[in-house]
């Protein structure tokens, strides 16, 4: 019975044909009631899970999947890690969860593979300095770690970026976040099940919320494809499928659902040794542990449960590659699919009560939900247990939009001169 | 040596020689040869080394299907990494490497590695280095991991060239159904384009002795060919259908061998026949990825395409009477071949050059050679990503496409058919529009599914060295869906994307949880197919292309005035003029424009007109401003909001007439701003009362701006001449189509021509010519930059942003009192727009070096400092002679007098806040 | 490349299209009588539907804004309507 994970057990389970590895999760039969039902077994949903058994020890809690845990935009992203971003609102969240996947590999017993080998976005023009640095000003100052960096640091990180005097975008420097890298997404989605699931929560795969329950007008739980579920706290972390929640719930929400493409090339050898974004080319791209390139740029700007993108934004994003790297036209793309994303007007995510009592909403996330799962799961699993927000999730309940208090990421990296 | 070159076998020819190198090695091969039939011709045996294990391996397949060799390539002097030799064409010259083995396939350092095999299992890797860190290990990890090498200085010698392509019929596959069907449709006067990924049609006919029709395979595919072209059809060779999209578009990439980038071709056809045909499976058994194992068709198809006979004592194992052929066809070009029970293989062993076969009777045997066969897997990929689902058939042990979709059909192998006559009838029918149902299958076949808990090491996925016990691995940590299995173990992510390993793995983890094989369901079918060059892709929207750049119709003069030029807002436009260091250059231009003139050339600047008889209350709704009391002739300063309150862009309206406006708005936001007007105009209003049109790129503004901009104007001979009664500030003149607008944006006494952009040259002449009498000089960007900044004068995006309202930055009047309805009223009276310590825009005024935009400005708190503003623009001005600079600050109107703190990248600096405008404060200079 | 129908040019590449709202939001007027709960929904707040629904369309060429009926799931065309009734 080999439970924990360790070299030595590596070698015990190695002169044992691995026998003795129990099941990271088990398959758990749903119960008639629990406490908390979270809704969305992707990375917020289990780690919310983990942070109630944990933090606020209560395990009396189920984690209802639709599919199969991480199945989500969780296993479909780009593995990106950072907390480059502009508001104190904003780098208190992403600085949070950057510090928990510090050391989330020794705390969850699970090697998630967070390499911290930086990542830079490029600045291609004075203006374009000049707005990097605000945001490196602005991040240092909400005790980020920044750099503004010259051309010359540009290149000795990097050096395969496209420092030809006729690039299209030159590179006159970057902003730069040392301690930001790449984790293995899957990975950080099994880990917390595993940890959540040693806790005692219930990880319940395909089962599909198919509406809620209601007794005397007040929500009493969940109706699924496996049955019903009683319980009076429900969180719901299902990513772009969230407004499909809310009208079951009947609640609204802020946003829309697009695909987002996602690309990896076959691997090679070790070229690129940390993250780069160009603003002008639209792409950004990292090189796996595996060797893959991989990459990813803007989203196909039609609203879509597909999770699949088409050629328009597929040979804008490889053609942005290009430009950044040409030396990668030498490379052939070996995978590409795409996730659900739900999209604020703020580019900001949404968290807190839905409006309707006992059903709570993490969601909102965009493009960006991954490097945010350890906040997102801690502080969703706050509200949950207490109904009050922490202080870091308070600023991004929905009320901030009749408030017009909007926490504007994507107007903070600055508008077109 | 095993493998050898028969005659009387093969279409290639064997007259001419190519000759190459591996590993340092020399062969020869034929034109025609793929490097995967010219290393098997040659004799050798292992080409490569495992991803994981570092075994030696050897080829399994012959085509697209191969996990085992790939190979980086130099050829004419460029390196390809990751080449799949089974369908890379054999050049003349070729130096090829085999990769995973250090220093080469054949004596790999790194063999060491499969003793330990036993405690690096599928996952290994999630279950330790977590301690000290992640990062002590992951160098190391990183340098072992990676196919091939890339080029660091590899450059596109060519562009891939795109083409977009419609017809009636896209037929995918030219193998015996698909130039059915194709030549069917073709005669029956559709519109055809059939592609075959190989370089010749025939698919499987090319593999075997074959009679079609009554004649010989050749003589029927030469006759489908032949009537394929009368009527009209369009063939391309070496080209994958690797993609499928919404709205059934179909991505083609087409190889060359001369040299050329990969082709695109992106088909839209309203019906898509897939006659893809079906894959082999290999079989599990403990040394299967032995060199000198390989699937039988592939065998068959070295024989009849290359002439290359695998080996001379040969055992067969297969589970399906269809390789009854391939052991005869064996035996018929000279090779000993014996059938093996499948129940009773027990393993294989590589030996000194051999493989020794264990069968479960006990019996040992020495071959060369061991062709396997567990059956062939329908190629559905295509039909699945066109979001077809499959069915299972049990009699053939393989998923089909279920007939579900309108306009893409399957038929052929592909469709689970492999009996010829069959697979031509339902061809046939597809071109006539019926889909048929298909019959009794004519071979057998026995299940032969890897069997859970059996011994030894199975391979399941040879190139990402996945064995049956790591599957067994993944279910006892209950990674059971299929989607897990595939992320826990690897399986099916390495080059080959699964096309021998899919089934089986699933096929091995139903026989685990106990489940069916329709019950464990397959992972999810994304292009591309095949791995396919990221420059296809591309194209030729590469450098200038990438983002093409607007460019001024007086760029020429620009640059013969020595204009340096930058791009500004998606324009090329001139930031200086003069050569040498640029800040001479602009100092001295925004010196001159004060004390002379300045001549600027602003046509990137948006001219929008509305008309029609609403078009008065439709700018009173699309601006802040109230705008219908502006008389003809005149001009007012105003904003565009979004609904958010937010300031889309800033500009001037002028009147034309009753119903006829100009919006004048910053040149990086025509595009956008007309569309939210033409989207208000069609939503709030009676579109057919008013009128939008994008007017920008007709008409040329030539801008004159300084105390003698009214002298050079009335001394350029332009046919007409301004006074100050004729012409007040914020009003405008017409002149034979020439609209000549006094607004400034420097403070001074400024006019902008409008003219026809096809006579900007002919004006631009006149006035540089009476310029240069005043002293006058021509102005960059950069200069106009600090010109508006000594006045405090704002530019969208850069001194404001996307929280910025024109209550921000001292516009409150409209807000205050405006009594219509406009965009974005409501949200200007929200919670946060109505704060009092919103950021405002104000001045800083420092000694010394000018503040770098981008500061901060501080206060203090705990133990540390808040941002509560920053700097938004910042120069030198020669004309206060010193540094200004312009800020959105908290209460900035508030805090004007106060020494505030500027951050700036660790250091600290003082400023004092002061109103933006540093210059002329009474604005007099505007009629100087 | 999805292809998607103006009503007034025809069929034409998705890249000339732009999705610009969801059909049915009435703009609340005057904002001085509007709360403020009311006029986020009206800005920000959408149904974003999974499966068909009504959508505003600006084709950008031409400037034609038009309603199509999408299904957000399967990504299908449905229908395509003018907003106005004599575009051909």
């Amino acid at each position: 019975m080999t439970r924990h994970y360790s070299a030595l057990n590596l070698i015990k389970e190695g002169l044992n044909n691995q026998l003795g590895w129990q099941p990271a999760f088990r398959s758990a039969k749903p119960k008639r009631s629990y406490d908390i039902v979270v809704i969305g077994g992707g990375g917020h949903g289990l780690a919310t899970a983990y942070y109630l058994a944990k933090q606020h020890k209560i395990s009396n809690v189920a984690v209802i999947e639709r599919g199969w845990i991480g199945g989500g935009n969780t296993g479909r992203n780009t593995t990106v890690i950072r907390s480059n971003y502009f508001y104190p609102q904003s780098a208190a969240l992403y600085e949070l969860s950057l510090s928990l996947y510090e050391q989330l590999s020794r705390e969850l017993n699970y090697n998630i593979m967070f390499s911290q080998r930086g990542m830079m976005v490029l600045a291609h023009s004075e203006a374009e300095m000049e707005i990097a640095a605000r945001s490196v000003n602005a991040m240092q100052l909400n005790r980020v770690d920044a750099e503004l960096l010259t051309r010359k640091e540009v290149h000795k990180l990097a050096p395969i970026l496209n420092f030809s005097p006729k690039a299209r975008f030159p590179i006159y420097g970057a902003v730069n976040q040392p301690r930001a890298g790449t984790a293995r997404h899957d990975a950080v989605a099994w880990a917390y099940a595993r940890a959540a699931d040693h806790l005692g929560v219930d990880i319940i795969q395909n089962c599909e919320v198919l509406g809620f329950t209601r007794q005397g007008g007040k929500i009493s739980g969940i109706a699924t494809t496996q049955g019903e579920i009683d319980c009076e706290r429900i969180g719901v972390a299902v990513a772009g499928s969230s407004s499909v929640l809310a009208e079951l719930g009947g609640y609204q929400l802020p946003i829309l659902t697009y695909s987002l493409q996602a690309f990896v090339s076959e691997p090679v050898k070790p070229i690129m040794n940390t993250i780069a974004f160009s603003p002008g080319a639209g792409t950004y791209f990292s090189q796996s542990d595996k060797g893959e390139i991989v990459f990813g740029g803007a989203l196909d700007r039609i609203p879509s449960y597909a999770q699949r993108g088409n050629p328009p934004a597929q040979q804008s994003v490889i053609a942005g590659l290009l430009e950044m790297a040409p030396l990668l036209g030498q490379l052939r793309l070996l995978r590409q699919w795409a996730g659900a994303v739900d999209v604020t007007p703020d580019s900001s995510p949404i968290m807190g009560p839905s409006g309707v009592p006992g059903i709570y909403v993490n969601c909102g996330w965009g493009t960006g939900g991954f490097k945010a799962i350890p906040a997102g799961g801690t502080l969703f699993a706050h509200l949950l247990a207490t109904d009050t927000h922490h202080p870091i999730s308070q600023p991004f309940d929905v009320s901030r939009f009749k408030r017009g208090e909007l926490i504007d990421e994507g107007a903070a990296s600055g508008i077109a001169h | 040596m095993t493998g050898l070159r028969v005659s009387g076998y093969g279409k290639i020819d064997t007259s001419r020689t190519l000759r190459f190198r591996f590993d340092g090695n020399s062969y020869f091969g034929h034109p025609g040869d793929t490097v995967a039939s010219a290393l098997l011709a040659c004799g050798v045996r292992v080409v490569n080394r495992s991803f994981k294990y570092h075994r030696p391996r050897g080829i399994l397949g012959s085509w697209v299907e191969e996990p085992n060799a790939i190979v980086d390539l130099i050829v004419n002097a460029r390196r390809t990494p990751n080449c799949r030799a089974t369908t890379t064409s054999l050049l003349d010259g070729m130096e090829l490497f085999s990769l995973n083995g250090y220093p080469n396939a054949a004596c790999d350092r790194l063999a060491l590695i499969d003793k330990f095999a036993r405690f690096i299992p599928a996952s290994f890797y999630y279950k330790t280095f977590i301690w000290p860190n992640w990062h002590i290990y992951e160098p190391s990890i990183r340098a072992m991991t990676g196919l091939g090498t890339a080029s660091l200085d590899w450059q596109a010698s060519f562009y891939a060239v795109q083409q977009n392509i419609d017809c009636d019929v896209l037929v995918v596959g030219g193998g015996a159904a698909g130039l059915a069907a194709a030549k069917s449709s073709a005669q029956a006067g559709k519109s055809v384009i059939l592609v075959d990924d190989r370089d010749a049609f025939g698919g499987w006919l090319n593999e075997g002795n074959h009679t079609v029709e009554n004649i010989s395979s050749e003589a029927w595919i030469r006759k489908q060919i032949e009537a394929l072209q009368v009527a009209g059809a369009r063939m391309l060779l070496r080209t994958t259908a690797f993609g499928i999209y919404d709205h059934n578009l179909v991505t083609l990439n087409q190889v060359h061998d001369d040299g050329r980038q990969d082709t695109l071709h992106r088909v839209r056809a309203r019906l898509v026949i897939l006659a893809t045909g079906a894959i082999e499976r290999p079989l599990t058994f403990s040394g299967n990825d032995s060199p000198g194992v390989m699937c039988a068709q592939a065998a068959a198809s070295y024989l009849h395409r290359y002439g290359v006979l695998v080996g001379k004592n040969i055992a067969v194992a297969s589970n399906n009477t269809l390789t009854d052929e391939v052991s005869a066809a064996m035996r018929r070009a000279g090779a000993e071949v014996s059938c093996i029970d499948v129940s009773e293989l027990d393993n294989v062993t590589y030996q000194h050059n051999d493989l020794k076969l264990q069968l479960r009777n006990g019996i040992r045997r020495s071959v060369d050679t061991v062709l396997m066969s567990g059956g062939f897997t329908p190629t559905v990929h295509l039909h699945c990503q066109a979001g077809g689902k499959l069915d299972w058939r049990d009699d053939i042990l393989a998923f089909v496409p279920r007939s579900d979709l309108e306009d893409v059909w399957t038929i052929g192998a592909a469709a689970g058919e492999f009996n010829l006559a069959r697979a031509l009838e339902s061809a046939f029918e597809s071109a006539s529009g019926r889909r048929t149902k298909l019959g009794d299958r004519s071979w057998h076949l026995q299940s032969a599914w890897p069997i859970p808990n059996s011994k030894g090491r199975q391979w399941i996925d040879f190139q990402n060295d996945v064995t049956l016990k790591d599957i067994e691995l993944a279910a006892r940590e209950n990674m059971v869906s299929v989607e897990h299995l595939k992320r826990y173990t690897t399986l099916g992510m390495a080059n080959d994307q699964g096309k021998t390993s899919n089934m089986p793995g699933l096929a091995a983890m139903a026989a685990i949880t106990g489940k069916t094989i329709p019950e464990t369901g397959t992972t999810t079918y994304r292009p591309p197919f095949v791995p396919i060059p990221l420059g296809s892709f591309a194209g030729t929207q590469s450098g200038e292309l990438f983002a093409p750049i607007k460019r001024l119709s007086l760029e020429n003069e620009h640059k013969a005035s020595e204009a340096v030029f930058r791009e500004y807002g998606g324009w090329l436009r001139p930031a200086w003029y003069g050569r040498g260091e640029a800040q001479q250059h602009v100092q001295r231009e925004a010196r001159i424009a004060r004390t002379s003139a300045g001549l600027m050339d602003s046509s990137p600047l948006g001219k929008i007109e509305i008309f029609g008889p609403d078009a008065a209350k439709f700018v009173d709704f699309v601006y802040y401003n109230t705008m219908s009391t502006l008389k003809p002739g005149a001009i007012r300063y105003g904003f565009l909001l979004s609904e958010t309150g937010v300031i889309l862009d800033d500009g001037v309206l002028s009147r034309i007439s009753e119903n006829h406006f100009v919006v004048s708005c910053s040149s990086s936001h025509v595009e956008s701003v007309t569309l939210a007007l033409d989207i208000w105009r069609q939503d709030q209003f009676d579109a057919d009362r008013v009128f939008i049109l994008n007017s920008t790129a007709q008409w040329a503004t030539l801008n004159v701006t300084g105390p003698r901009s009214k002298d050079i104007i009335n001394s350029a001979s332009l046919g007409f001449t301004v006074d100050d009664d004729a012409l007040p500030h914020m009003n405008f003149v017409s002149f034979e189509g020439v609209r000549i607008s006094r607004v400034s944006f420097t403070g001074d006494r400024s006019y902008e021509i409008n003219v026809s952009s096809n006579e900007a040259g002919d004006y631009w002449k006149k006035l540089t010519n009476a310029g240069r009498e005043y002293g006058a000089c021509l102005l960059g960007l950069e200069a106009l930059l600090i010109l508006r900044a000594e006045k405090g004068l704002i530019v969208v995006g850069k001194d404001t942003d996307g929280e910025t309202m024109p209550h921000d930055i001292g516009f409150p009047i409209p807000r205050q009192k405006k009594q219509k309805e406009y965009v974005g009223k409501r949200s200007l009276f929200t919670d946060e727009a109505n704060r009092a310590d919103r950021r405002t825009l104000v001045g800083l005024s420092v000694d010394g070096h000018p503040l770098a935009t981008g500061s901060h400005v501080v206060q203090h708190q705990n133990s540390g400092y808040q941002s509560i503003g920053f700097v938004t623009s910042s120069y030198v001005s020669p004309n206060t002679g010193g540094p200004i600079a312009m800020a959105m600050l908290r209460e900035g109107l508030r805090r004007i007098g106060d020494t505030v703190n500027v951050y700036h990248l660790g250091e600290i600096r003082t400023a004092v806040v002061c109103n933006a405008c540093v210059l002329d404060k009474d604005w007099e200079r505007l009629n100087a | 490349m999805q292809i998607f129908k103006c009503p007034f040019c025809g069929t034409r590449n998705e890249t000339e299209f732009r999705y610009t709202g969801q059909v049915g939001k009435l703009r609340p007027e005057p904002a001085s009588q509007i709360e403020e709960g009311e006029w986020a929904k009206y800005v920000h707040f959408t149904e974003n539907v999974r499966g068909p629904s009504r959508e505003i369309w600006t084709h950008m060429t031409c400037g034609e804004v038009f309603f199509m009926t999408r299904d957000s799931q399967t990504m299908r065309v449905l229908a395509t309507e003018a907003l106005r009734r004599d575009t051909q």
